[in-house]
């Protein structure tokens, strides 16, 4: 191999210079950036006030007035995705927050350790997930009652032993590693090296798995609210929108469209996201980029 | 008639040119040896022939193949030859082979697509040339999978798959790197006969003088794409006429000046007494205690400071345990380990600190002892982790530099990532990560095996001049008897978990004693003895 690349120092130019480089990042990054744009506006104003009930204009199609057309109450759908946004963001992110946080550190944890320790984690892990994520997230939502609060608890629980999984799968591909060896040769502990050497290598690996387990909090939260347990109304949430639109889906198509294309939207703007986050930060990529 | 026709081929890569007009010919029944030092482009010739270079390569030239214009051919005239008219055994037998077929299944499976067999006829047929290859169903049914056999048995396996169907061209990729001495021997016995008996060519790569010339009929020398000499093999190398040829053949040879360091070697820097390590065997059945397998059995050894001592053994010999457990990397099941007058086996991770910061490791692979999210800064200065007092940016930054400069490295190659070296570079990173402590003792484990004969002159050299510089004493392991007679004095020869030998390199490798050091010394390739067996054969 004769790779001895040319070399420019990293600065901070230059590392912006190399994400505003790479496709998938600027495009995810820009959709991302409309939808999270599109709730903190909502958060303000919305074309129209969809508290009001308007039933002489119900069932509109797309217009000129009202773009994205209305539902059987006569409400914006343009406004109703704007609001929508907040809730299905929220839940989503925090869910994946939620099993992220505590799913990673105990699936390295269960890989650093090995022996008992991940015998144990990893058959409670099983546990967890012989339980039917949904119905156990129903259940949880049925017996603390139903709000937004406790559906993230109850789809973040569920998303505990799928990072802890990806985790340790992928911490247990680092460790045989010489650079493995040669840390703890340097007397770095398990903690040390699971922080500078394991995390960093699996960083891809948990970013993509989590744009996936986003897009699934996104459906777990339309469940959820579509048996009336997660965002009340009459705060609307994109789930909630899609199951409503499914009785009228042959007289009105566009009220299950638009909020369908909303989560689409998201979930693949965050998935180039993820993706382009990873090429970034992986040095080997950066001469391609 | 030449079976194999190479004329100007030429071969670019995005804007590298990687063959540049590579002429070649082998006739029917000739073993050819392609040598050059990796990045030559031999792997790439390989692939040509097969029509299976990467798809952004652009060709031109001419290859013809018994009649047949290979660039010009099909994909489907390209299947039909492949696996039937030419044969390839590859390098990593631990890859080639696929781990969730059987091997009969993997064999028999070139032989139905070929000829049309039936499965039975198939099976009868992958049982003969598994016999032939010297896997006798007796000892492995055809009901084996790759991960139920070693190293050198997944080659021979490789090898039926390849030989299966009598090809007329068999190409092997550096068949035996991976393999120790022992199983380099008994696999390129094999081929040999295999070749003779079926009339075979061989189109025979590798990066190892010694082993080419003992192979082939013919060499050809390739450097950058280019081939700068071919010839009659013996009459090439003894000669040496290409300057670049004298420079292979003299660094394959080469051996480090040597002179002894001056330490104080009153005390013993390293004492082993009856070291021994279990591990947990398979279980015969659910509520039997599983049979423990002994890795390493009843070792005892000393080492003075300053001292170079070769561990050399077959691979699986228990020689990298036994390394571990010095470095504190694992624990032994009895016996102790004094290092510096401290019993590491017993010490606490924090008075392990400074026995490490005394003992450091070199790895063998140089592409995988690196983390490659790191830059060289961070990786170089691991071990000063080691050191009681936390070092500030600038005084890091010095050290690394220092070290960086010790093992011929520039102070600008700190801010790079570690895919920016060549191989033999990240070696030398590596050395220089190991010395940023001034250890003591640095445990080397197969440090120079995967690297260019010019290169690893180079790293030996490297190695002896830190020794007498900085008095660091070395534990090699190796296989490899060229480098335990290059670097080190003493040498212990490890089977099967016991040290059977022990003495003076130069002794010992000359007149072994004990079966094991004799097998070892008998396999080695030597390019001396290769050469002048070639020539007296030819009288």
């Amino acid at each position: 191999m004769t790779d001895v690349a040319t070399h420019q120092p990293d600065s901070w130019g230059g590392f912006i210079r190399r994400a505003l480089s790479n496709r998938s990042f600027v495009i995810g990054l820009f959709v991302t950036l409309i939808v999270v744009a599109m709730a903190v506006v909502s958060l303000f104003w919305t074309p129209f006030d969809i508290t009001k009930l308007v039933v002489a204009d119900r069932m509109q199609p797309p217009s000129s007035e009202h773009w994205f057309g209305t539902d059987h109450f006569g409400r914006d759908v343009l406004s109703m995705i704007m609001i929508g946004s907040r809730n299905s963001i929220a839940v989503a992110l925090v869910a994946v927050g939620i099993g992220m946080g505590i799913g990673v550190p105990l699936g390295c944890w269960a890989a650093a350790r090995g022996g008992w320790v991940d015998e144990v984690l990893m058959r409670f892990n099983d546990v967890v997930f012989a339980f039917p994520a949904l119905l156990s997230a129903v259940m949880i939502t049925a017996v603390f009652g139903p709000g937004a609060i406790n559906a993230i608890i109850a789809i973040g629980i569920f998303n505990i032993p799928v990072f802890a999984r990806v985790a340790r799968a992928g911490a247990l591909s680092i460790w045989p590693r010489e650079y493995i060896l040669a840390a703890r040769a340097a007397g770095k502990g398990p903690a040390r090296i699971t922080v500078e050497h394991i995390l960093p290598n699996i960083a891809n690996l948990l970013l993509v798995q989590g744009t996936i387990q986003f897009a699934l909090g996104i459906l777990a939260e339309a469940g959820l609210s579509y048996v009336g347990l997660g965002t009340q109304p009459p705060l609307p949430s994109w789930g909630r929108m899609l199951f409503d639109a499914q009785t009228v889906m042959m007289v009105a198509p566009w009220l299950a469209l638009f909020p369908g294309c909303a989560i689409l939207l998201t979930v693949l703007g965050l998935n180039l996201l993820g993706d382009g986050i990873s090429d970034i930060f992986d040095p080997r990529a950066r001469r391609r980029a | 008639m030449s079976l194999l026709q190479i004329e100007k081929l030429r071969l670019k890569i995005g804007n590298q040119l990687v063959l540049n007009d590579v002429d070649m010919s082998i006739s029917p029944g000739e073993v050819m040896g392609l040598v050059g030092e990796s990045g030559s482009g031999k792997s790439m010739t390989a692939l040509a022939v097969m029509q299976l270079a990467p798809v952004n390569a652009r060709i031109k030239g001419r290859i013809v193949f018994d009649g047949t214009e290979i660039l010009s051919a099909t994909e489907q005239q390209m299947c039909a030859l492949r696996g039937d008219d030419i044969g390839m055994v590859f390098q990593e037998p631990m890859t080639a082979l696929n781990p969730v077929k059987t091997i009969g299944a993997q064999v028999a499976e070139g032989i139905r697509w070929h000829t049309r067999a039936s499965r039975a006829e198939a099976e009868a047929h992958a049982r003969k040339i598994l016999d032939r290859v010297g896997m006798p169903e007796q000892k492995f049914p055809l009901s084996r999978y790759p991960h139920e056999l070693s190293g050198g048995q997944r080659q021979r396996v490789a090898i039926a798959i390849a030989c299966a169907l009598k090809p007329k061209l068999l190409i092997a990729d550096e068949p035996t790197t991976a393999l120790d001495v022992v199983l380099q021997a008994q696999i390129l016995d094999l081929l040999r006969e295999l070749v003779a008996e079926n009339k075979m060519s061989l189109l025979f790569i590798s990066h190892d003088l010694a082993v080419v010339t003992e192979m082939a009929d013919r060499i050809t020398i390739l450097r950058q794409g280019q081939v700068t000499e071919t010839g009659d093999t013996a009459r090439t190398l003894s000669e040496a006429s290409h300057p670049y040829t004298r420079q292979l053949a003299l660094a394959s040879m080469h051996m480090p000046l040597r002179t002894k360091p001056y330490v104080d070697d009153s005390e013993n820097l390293l004492e082993l007494s009856n070291v021994t390590r279990d591990y947990p065997g398979r279980r015969r059945s659910l509520f039997s205690r599983p049979d423990p397998v002994r890795a390493v059995d009843n070792v005892s050894l000393t080492m003075k400071p300053g001292a170079s001592i070769a561990l050399v053994g077959r691979s699986g010999c228990g020689k990298s345990t036994l390394a571990r457990m010095i470095l504190a990397l694992d624990k032994p099941t009895s016996g102790t380990i004094r290092f510096r007058g401290l019993d590491i086996t017993k010490a606490s991770d924090d008075e392990l600190r400074r026995p490490r910061r005394n003992m450091q490791v070199v790895f063998q692979d140089p592409y995988g002892s690196f983390d490659p999210r790191h830059t060289v800064e961070r990786l170089v200065a691991e071990p000063l982790y080691l050191l009681d007092r936390r070092l500030n940016r600038k005084e890091r930054r010095e050290m690394v530099a220092k070290a960086l400069h010790e093992v011929g490295l520039g102070r600008a190659d700190m801010e790079k990532y570690p895919h920016e070296f060549s191989g033999g570079q990240r070696q030398r990173l590596s050395i220089a990560r190991a010395i940023i402590t001034r250890p003591k003792l640095v445990v080397a484990d197969e440090p120079v095996s995967a690297l260019d004969v010019s290169i690893r002159a180079q790293i030996l050299d490297l190695f002896a001049e830190l020794n007498h510089r900085l008095g660091i004493s070395y534990l090699f392991i190796t296989h490899d008897l060229t480098v335990a007679r290059a670097i080190t004095d003493d040498v212990l020869v490890m089977h099967e978990g016991r040290i059977v030998e022990r003495g003076k390199t130069s002794e010992v490798l000359d007149h072994p004693q004990s079966e094991a050091a004799q097998a070892l010394v008998s396999a080695a390739p030597n390019l001396h003895r290769a050469i002048a067996r070639r020539l007296q054969e030819q009288g």
